[in-house]
This record gives C-alpha cells, sequence and structure tokens, in this order.
C-alpha cells in the first residue's frame, strides 16, 4: 500500500514536493489527471501513473502539454475536478489554448501546476520565469515554498476554482518539486470514479466575439474578488526593524534562514498569490519601512511590481533586489545571506569564492539503443560535411564530447522544421534526430509541412519505445500502449516516400540506408528501433 | 542518550546513478524517527545520467531552507574520490570526509589521482576518512551495490553523524523492498564490524 494512498489523516509523512501536489489533489477529491511528462513536474505523472486505478482517478500521459490541457479543459467542462501537470516549456505549448480557458473559466474546480527550473538543471532551452505570465494569462498563481505548502495550495487552488469558476496556476521551481519534508496529511475522501455530465452553455464555453470581450470584462471582475483573497492569506511576520523583506517561493525559505544564522528579526511579507497581488498589504507593509529587500529568483518580476506600489505608499523607500542578487541562476542561501547582510550592515562573509572544481557531464548510457545510431551516422557520413539537429530527450547528449552530433538545439518538435528552414536557404546536407514521444509531441506538423514545402532532410526517428529522459512514461508507441499507430505508416500517410525502420543493430543496413537517403531529392525518414534498455518487454 | 544536534547538515556527492536519492531517504527517515525537522533537495532527470549529482540533506530542531549553505556541511560523503572536489563548496575546516576509494572516469579526461584529491581536501580539513566501499562489499557480500548504505551506516557507527545506528537499520528495513532487504542489512552489519 502506497502511503501516499493512505486513508488516515493528522500523519506525517516524508514526501517531495511533486508527491505531497498529487496528495494535495487527491485529498481534494480529485477526479481527472493529465500531463505530458517533464522535469522537474515528471514524478506528478509518475505517480498518478501508479496509483489512478486505486485511488479511483483517470489518469493519461497526453502526447503534449497543450493536448493535456485541452483534454483537461474537457473534463472541467463535464464538471470533473481537474488536475493537469507540467514543466514549465509545456506552458508555453499550451499557452494558446490556457488564454481562452482563463475567460471561459472552468466549470470542475481546475488547478494547473506548473514547474519552473532556475539553474537549468534538468532544461536545455532556455530558464523562464512562469510568474511572468501574470499580466498575459491573467491566471491566479499560488507559490508554495515547501513541499507541505504544495499540499495545502493544491487545496486552496481547487477551492478557489470552485468558489470562482477559474483555472488555478500553482507555480513550483526545482527546489520545491524536489524538495522532502514531513508533510502533514489530511484524510482522503473515499475514492470513486465519477461521470461527468457536458452541459450545454454557449455564453459560458463559446469564445466567439463580441462574447469574448463581455468574458474578458468578467475575468477582471473575477480577478478583483480574488485579490481580496490574496490580500487575507498573505503571510506577515512582525519584526523590529525599519528594513523588511518581501518575498515568495522557496525563496522564502531562504529569508527565513538568513535571519535566524544573522540572528536579525526584520519583518518579512510571504505571498501567497503572486498574481493577483496583494497590494493594499503590501502598500500597509512598506509604508513604515525605509528599505526593503526583494528576494526573488530570475527577473524582478515582484521587484518592480513594489517599486510601483511605493510610488503610491512610500515615495522615500529604498527598493533593494537585483542589485543584490543573481538574475540568471537559481538563488542560494548564502546569496540571499548576504544580500541581508549588506542591508542590514550586519556582518556575513562568504567562505571563499565560488570554487567549482569538477564538472562531469552527463552520457548516455552504457548499452543505449543510440550508441549504434551514432555509429552508423559516422560510418555512413563525413560528419563536417552534414548539418547535424537535435532536441529535446536522451539524444540531446549527442552534443556532448565524443559524439558532436548537434549543429543546433531548440525545443520539444522544432528539429524538423529548423532542418526545412536550412534545407530551403542553403544546398547542405543536412540529418536530424527526432525522439519518438517529441515526434508525436509536435513533430508531426513539421514532417508535414516539409512534405507539402518541398524540401529534403533526411529525419531520423529514434524510436526507444519510452520517453527515456524523464523517466521512462509511456508513449502512443511504446511497449504495453496497445495501440495499432505505427510510425512508418503514419509518415508515408504524411506523404514520405522514403521511409524505412531499421533496427541498429542492423549496422550495415542503417549505414547503407543513410547514405541513399541522403542523396534523396525530397524528405526521407529513418525509424530507428530498439528498445532502451530500461524497457521491460510486456508479457 | 545523545544530546540532539541544533543543526546537522549533510551533503551527499556522487555521479547519477550510485544511488544517492535512495541513502537520503535513509538518512531521512532515521532523523525523523529520531524525532528531529528535515528538509532536503535532489535532483532529476537531466542530472542522472551519469553526471556530477549531489543531494543536500539537514535535520534539527527548526530547518528552513532545503539546501545546505556555503561552507556550513558537518558531513561530506562522497560515493566517488574524484567528485569529492566538489564537496569542497560546502565544507569548513572541520567537516568530516567520508569518501568511497572509488574512481569512475570522466569522459576524455584523464581522473585525478589520489594523492591530487587528497591534497586539495587537506588544505581544507584534516578530518578525511578514505574507505574502499566499493572493494569492501564486493568481496564481503559479493556486490558492490551497497557500498552507499555500508558508507552512511559507517558514518553512524562512527559517530559522523547525530543519528543512532538503529534508527539507520530501522529506516532501511523501513525502506528497502523485500528482495534487496537481506543485501542491504549485510551491508549495514558489515560497517558494525569495521
Amino acid at each position: 500500500m502506497e502511503k501516499i494512498l493512505s486513508k488516515k489523516g493528522g500523519e506525517k509523512i516524508i514526501l517531495l514536493g511533486n508527491e505531497a501536489i498529487v496528495r494535495g489533489a487527491l485529498e481534494s477529491g480529485v477526479n481527472f489527471v493529465s500531463t505530458y511528462p517533464g522535469t522537474p513536474a515528471s514524478e506528478i505523472g509518475n505517480v498518478f501513473y501508479r496509483i489512478a486505478k486505486t485511488a479511483g482517478v483517470y489518469f493519461e500521459f497526453s502526447t503534449n502539454e497543450k493536448v493535456a490541457l485541452e483534454v483537461g479543459i474537457g473534463a472541467s467542462f463535464s464538471g470533473l475536478k481537474t488536475l493537469v501537470a507540467m514543466k514549465n516549456f509545456g506552458l508555453n505549448v499550451c499557452l494558446e489554448a490556457l488564454m481562452p480557458f482563463v475567460y471561459t473559466g472552468s466549470k470542475g474546480p481546475t488547478v494547473i501546476i506548473v514547474a519552473d527550473d532556475p539553474s537549468c538543471h534538468s532544461s536545455a532551452q532556455s530558464e523562464e520565469n512562469t510568474r511572468s505570465m501574470d499580466n498575459l494569462v491573467h491566471i491566479p498563481i499560488l507559490e508554495p515554498s515547501d513541499p507541505q505548502e504544495c499540499l495545502d495550495f493544491v487545496k486552496l487552488g481547487f477551492k478557489i476554482s470552485e468558489k470562482f469558476s477559474i483555472p488555478v496556476m500553482v507555480r513550483t521551481t526545482t527546489r520545491v518539486a524536489h524538495q522532502k519534508m514531513p508533510v502533514k496529511t489530511s484524510a482522503l475522501k473515499e475514492s470513486s470514479s465519477k461521470k461527468g455530465l457536458f452541459i450545454k452553455d454557449v455564453r459560458r464555453f463559446v469564445t466567439l466575439p463580441p462574447r469574448v470581450l463581455e468574458m474578458k470584462k468578467e475575468l477582471f471582475e473575477k480577478i478583483e474578488k480574488i485579490r481580496i483573497v490574496s490580500e487575507t492569506l498573505i503571510k506577515e511576520e512582525k519584526g523590529r526593524q525599519e528594513i523588511g523583506i518581501v518575498t515568495s517561493g522557496v525563496s522564502y525559505l531562504y529569508v527565513k534562514e538568513a535571519l535566524s544564522g544573522l540572528k536579525l528579526d526584520l519583518p518579512v511579507l510571504k505571498l501567497v498569490f503572486s498574481y493577483p497581488l496583494a497590494e493594499k498589504r503590501i502598500k500597509s507593509f512598506i509604508k513604515g519601512l525605509k528599505k526593503v529587500l526583494i528576494v526573488e529568483e530570475l527577473e524582478a518580476h515582484l521587484e518592480k511590481e513594489v517599486e510601483r506600489l511605493a510610488k503610491q505608499a512610500n515615495c522615500k523607500l529604498e527598493v533593494f533586489g537585483k542589485n543584490l542578487l543573481p538574475v540568471v541562476g537559481e538563488l542560494k542561501p548564502e546569496y540571499v545571506m548576504k544580500a541581508v547582510s549588506k542591508i542590514t550592515g550586519k556582518a556575513y562573509r562568504l567562505k571563499k569564492a565560488e570554487l567549482k572544481i569538477l564538472k562531469r557531464s552527463p552520457q548516455l548510457c552504457p548499452g543505449c539503443p543510440y550508441w549504434l545510431v551514432i555509429n552508423a551516422v559516422k560510418k555512413a557520413v563525413d560528419v563536417n560535411k552534414v548539418v547535424f539537429g537535435g532536441e529535446i530527450g536522451c539524444y540531446m547528449l549527442f552534443g556532448n564530447s565524443p559524439i558532436n552530433l548537434q549543429d543546433y538545439l531548440s525545443c520539444m518538435g522544432s528539429s524538423v522544421g529548423i532542418a526545412h528552414g536550412i534545407k530551403k536557404s542553403t544546398s547542405q546536407k543536412l540529418i536530424t534526430f527526432v525522439g519518438d514521444s517529441s515526434f508525436f509531441h509536435s513533430g508531426i506538423p513539421a514532417l508535414v509541412n516539409t512534405v507539402f514545402n518541398k524540401s529534403n532532410p533526411l529525419i531520423i526517428i529514434l524510436n526507444n519505445e519510452t520517453t527515456a529522459m524523464t523517466g521512462h512514461q509511456p508513449h502512443p508507441v511504446s511497449s504495453g500502449a496497445k495501440t495499432d499507430i505505427n510510425i512508418e505508416k503514419l509518415v508515408r500517410a504524411c506523404g514520405v516516400k522514403h521511409a524505412k525502420t531499421i533496427d541498429p543493430v542492423n549496422q550495415q543496413e542503417f549505414i547503407d540506408t543513410v547514405k541513399e537517403f541522403l542523396e534523396k531529392d525530397e524528405v526521407s525518414v529513418i525509424i530507428s528501433k530498439h528498445p532502451c534498455k530500461f524497457v521491460i518487454p510486456k508479457k | 542518550m545523545r544530546k540532539k544536534a541544533e543543526q546537522f547538515n549533510m551533503m551527499i556527492v556522487g555521479t547519477g546513478g550510485q544511488g544517492l536519492i535512495t541513502l537520503l531517504q535513509i538518512i531521512s527517515e532515521a532523523a525523523v524517527l529520531e524525532g528531529y525537522d528535515i528538509k532536503t533537495s535532489e535532483l532529476h532527470g537531466l542530472s542522472q545520467r551519469g553526471g556530477s549529482v549531489e543531494v543536500h540533506i539537514r535535520f534539527g530542531k527548526k530547518i528552513f531552507s532545503p539546501m545546505v549553505a556555503q561552507g556550513k556541511a558537518d558531513l561530506v560523503l562522497a560515493l566517488e574520490e574524484q567528485e569529492a572536489l566538489n564537496g569542497l563548496y560546502f565544507s569548513n575546516p572541520k567537516t568530516i570526509f567520508l569518501i568511497n576509494q572509488f574512481i569512475v572516469p570522466i569522459p576524455l579526461k584523464k581522473s585525478l589521482s589520489e594523492a591530487e584529491i587528497l591534497l586539495q581536501l587537506k588544505k581544507e580539513t584534516k578530518n578525511i576518512h578514505l574507505v574502499p566501499a566499493d572493494k569492501i562489499c564486493q568481496e564481503k557480500l559479493g556486490n558492490s551495490v551497497v557500498s552507499g548504505v555500508y558508507l552512511i551506516s559507517l558514518a553512524a557507527f562512527n559517530n559522523f553523524m547525530p543519528l543512532s545506528s538503529l534508527s539507520i537499520q530501522k529506516a532501511i528495513k523501513k525502506l528497502m523492498p523485500e528482495r534487496y532487504l537481506e543485501l542491504n542489512l549485510k551491508a549495514f552489519e558489515l560497517a558494525k564490524k569495521n
């Protein structure tokens, strides 16, 4: 029996932030969960995949985050309590679906988890600050600091969503999602699979002009009502100085650590909602202060808001933030300690300059079938005369020495579109690698475009029957998925004439096919089919 | 009865796939059994593919940050010799280094010699314990996979951390899947004898 499914309440169990999110959803009586795996959010899906049946919850790994959200919107419109989880880049993918969903609002209460990854521990393409979505999307954003708050804020999110019929975002970061602590649980409701009902309501679910602008007004009205909740829930800790700190998320923990380490008693204001902002409370907090330090990761987001509010509440206030803390990379406790020491004059010296003595890069596992692909490609072509494309998955490690088969790397599904652009712009040979899960995620439209607009890259789809990099989640053609989808047939149906499925164990065939296809005047596709060594074949 | 630590900061450094997260779980569980508040931080995903990995474990009366601050580690457990150098960011002259005498080569790089590694560490602290845990577990138990469990047990028996060996043993029993339990308990017992 999984501890996360324990019916009893009042226990304290050690949970990872992501596990606490699952528990919070279960305690809220979630009915429907969808996700696309992405670190640091992956364990949310992994845990639901394991327990959904026992818990009486519908769960799916969708083909991408946009689909996951759309599926969730459908469940919410049908009245089900819905959770959708993704990493930050997934939000970019589903933004198109999210914006109208905030207009229509949710019917079944809906919480969307988005995990940022400051310092890009598990992210290749960019370092994102999802909090910046606030004024674009107008979705309420809750920011937990630790696993206990992950559980509590997911429950709070469902309550807010239920009360105001609006989806609520819970935004975590790596150090929250992958933080562990003893978490206090509440009782689980008796699980029962719930059937929803879609009740027609055109005014509510159809965002057609001119109705869409009325919806926007209604959205702003909701936000102002939620702002009142935000004002009451913000956490203020009194202090005895005229120097204060405003913070949120994991940064709050570093603030507490710094204050206890430096033996300081400063007032601290900790946000629960980073949107809508508790403006009144922030104004009253900064009113009596001489200096305020904003402790936040990445861009000066909250700092700008506080500067704006200070103009109304306390124009003499000195606002500190990104002049003392980094804009790039995650915060560390010692950075906050130093910043606090600087504005208070309390001595703190960093022990020594930052030293990073050893950096060992990740590598493809020994026994990975991709080694066979690399070997065949290197034997088939002069690598200096071919451009190599890559994208997100284990095969992005092709960029590391000694492999060096990656001349560009961007987001999921992008390598085919970029390949087409390069082919149209140059007369160079090009081979691009696309993972199986990436291909289904967003590679197919780009492949169709290549056929439609006619260029001739060689696309090698790496089918290892799993979404390996994020922890071996299933996808449409993974073993056990039980679909009739066949990548070669799909590719051929897209109009690709030169397509071949090869097990890279057959090196000579692979080498010969790379040579042959690279000379074609039309797009060609090799599907390399060999399971990841961690895939256990289903009997 | 041992005096309770106000705060204990531990780093485990190694390479992806060496089982750092399992060790983190055992120590966290043991700390909770002894009534401590705990916070930990770990990394998943890209960092697991054989790259340098570090996990943070903090316990005490009340713990806020999941990350150990620079220079604040009480114990650095290195599951690989070269990775021990990554512990230096977190160490101070009082820090104990418990190091597995085991080298995982870095592709395309010449491995650092043990003498070079020790030279650098000795500039910082005298408390360096180099233990051939992989070799011991391979010889005595026929499997080096439990070298990490052997080392944390050793840390408990030698009072390198304020947790009793009994709590570590209880945590191993609670967390290990049945088919691996016996081997892990043997590693624990082996640490007792050495």
